[in-house]
């Protein structure tokens, strides 16, 4: 598959952490000299930029998190003057104050040739027709991805968000090739089209989609898949790290983080200790290039693993894989670390529960108790016991198999759990520690 | 002649107000209790009963959400006295019928033993050929 920067995406690994060494160094020396909060930070953890000798060197350095850039609002963590800026975006404050970014010119470039290498990296270029259905204005999807899309010297469609009915009609009229939105705007849009009369495989060639801003898994990917025919792909990025950055190639197996713009470790939530290839923590980005807002260890808090394998594509970037839940949504039972995701995953593979579960968590003495509890789907009913303590243990089983430790199983009738409008409430710690 | 009567089964876990809520709808329908058993196993219960109409009643309930199923169970006929049930159970065993479940009910005109067996046609022909006596489907009402 061709690259946008060939030369950058191919790189050896040698070569590339040798350009990651020197990027983390001159922006360890920046930081200490020209960011007031950063330098405060060293120095609280006594570590001076003549302390990073080697990339591994990295770990010495402090965390940043989300309550950083809360308690600085809106600029007190930017560096260099208010005319070095040339855009602010604004996250809305879901859980608090908002949080306020920052973009010199040479930030917005780089975030540019990121997207831009991103789509590349799935197929688009010049030929295709996109539309961005993320929002335009404070939000940086919609501006994050035009101008990658602009980059690669696609035609934009600056769509943004609602009014579906007229989304479709462009896609038709236009003959738009590829749609950047949520998951979940793009099932809504298969909906609507197909209450429209429109086939979107048929009628449009809408063939890609570049799908994130919020969590999904693979069996939605599917379903996107299967009812659209496009192929789509996930897309990553926070505000604080620019926006998105980062996608899949075509491949369809883990994110390509560009290693000249950012350096990835993945962390025991817990122990902050670096974990290897394949286990699941805390995604930690350090942004190496960035100037406004500079991003040192910033703990994201989403769940990932990383392969540093090269791609069957050529890139020999770190992948990550798709984001497995958030590190606030973990759970420490009898040791050992549980998400909510991984009992989701769990149950999904048994056909005869529902897709609503709820798990609780308490002690009794010393010992942490898990319960889950699963709702049962009406077809699957039987009236011999042994058929449903049979189920029960089968459940058990697998819930053992995916999460290492032992959990109750309760099966419960079908519909008798609470219903949650948006972000569901499935955990109950019933622990006071 | 069908000695074959349709139950209904309802998963139900062991909650307060489960069952009234189960009741409740059944009334709303109108359809009637005749006999009724809850069976309890580790967290869950099955709700089983039979009733004067069990088509609606199941409409009903799925509608609610419930989950319901139908099981062929057999009615056998026992004296209201002491000595009933041995009578009864004293041919089923010499018939050799294995009881998956079974719950009793004081009927119009005397008591039924309500059985579960897993071959239920195998279990009608020999009670019958045993001096079981047992129940139609239209004598519950």
């Amino acid at each position: 598959m061709t690259c946008w920067d060939p030369r950058t995406e191919e790189i050896s690994k040698a070569d590339l952490q040798a350009l990651q060494y020197r990027h983390l160094k001159t922006l360890v020396y920046k930081l200490y000299s020209f960011s007031r909060f950063y330098h405060d930070r060293m120095k609280a953890a006594n570590v001076h930029p003549d302390d990073i000798r080697s990339l591994d060197d990295i770990v010495k350095l402090p965390f940043m998190y989300k309550k950083d850039l809360r308690d600085n609002y809106p600029d007190k963590m930017f560096m260099g003057g208010q005319d070095e800026l040339v855009r602010y975006h604004v996250s809305s404050g879901t859980t608090g104050k908002p949080t306020v970014v920052g973009y010199t010119q040479h930030d917005l470039d780089n975030w540019a040739v990121s997207v831009a290498r991103a789509l590349t990296s799935i197929g688009l270029g010049r030929k295709d027709i996109i539309q961005i259905s993320y929002g335009y204005g404070l939000f940086t999807g919609g501006l994050g991805l035009h101008y990658g899309a602009e980059r690669i010297g696609a035609t934009v469609v600056p769509a943004s968000v609602g009014n579906t009915e007229r989304q479709i009609e462009l896609i038709h009229d236009l003959k738009v090739s590829a749609i950047c939105c949520t998951p979940s705007y793009m099932l809504h849009l298969a909906e609507t089209a197909e209450r429209m009369g429109v086939d979107i495989n048929r009628d449009t060639r809408l063939r890609t989609a570049v799908l994130g801003a919020e969590p999904w898994s693979e069996k939605m990917r599917n379903r996107i898949q299967e009812l659209t025919g496009v192929k789509a792909y996930d897309i990553y990025g926070t505000s604080e790290l620019s926006g998105p950055l980062f996608t899949e190639c075509t491949e369809q197996n883990g994110i390509h983080v560009w290693g000249d713009l950012a350096y990835v470790e993945v962390l025991d939530p817990e122990t902050g200790e670096q974990l290897g290839p394949g286990e699941t923590g805390e995604l930690v980005v350090t942004m190496l290039q960035k100037e406004a807002l500079p991003m040192v260890r910033y703990r994201i808090g989403d769940l990932t693993s990383y392969d540093d394998s090269t791609c069957p594509c050529g890139r020999s970037h770190v992948r990550i894989s798709r984001i497995a839940g958030r590190v606030d949504d973990m759970l420490i039972i009898r040791g050992i670390n549980v998400f909510p995701s991984q009992v989701e995953h769990a149950l999904l593979t048994i056909p005869e529960l529902g897709e609503h579960f709820q798990i609780e968590v308490d002690r009794k003495g010393a010992l942490d108790t898990m319960l889950v509890r699963v709702e049962l789907k009406p077809t699957a009913f039987s009236d011999k016991i042994d058929d449903m303590i049979s189920l029960k243990q089968r459940v058990a089983h697998t819930l053992h198999g995916i999460l290492n430790i032992s959990a109750d199983v309760e099966l419960v009738g079908p519909g008798t759990l609470t219903r949650f409008e948006g972000k569901a409430k499935r955990v109950l710690d019933r622990r006071s520690i | 002649m069908s000695y074959t009567i349709k139950q209904i089964s309802i998963f139900a876990e062991n909650k307060p107000g489960r069952l009234a809520a189960i009741a409740d709808a059944l009334e709303e329908e109108k359809v009637n209790i005749y006999a009724f058993s809850i069976a309890e196993a580790s967290g869950f219960g099955i709700i089983r009963a039979l009733v004067s109409d069990p088509e609606k009643a199941y409409k009903k309930l799925t509608d609610l959400g419930y989950a319901v199923s139908f099981t062929n169970v057999i009615g056998v006929k026992m004296r209201d006295e002491p000595g009933g049930l041995k009578d009864i159970a004293r041919i089923m065993g010499s018939a050799g019928i294995n009881i998956e479940y079974a719950y009793a009910y004081s009927g119009k005109k005397e008591a039924v033993l309500v059985v579960r067996v897993d071959q239920v046609e195998d279990a009608i022909k020999a009670l019958q050929a045993h001096g079981g006596r047992l129940l139609e489907e239209k004598e519950l009402a």
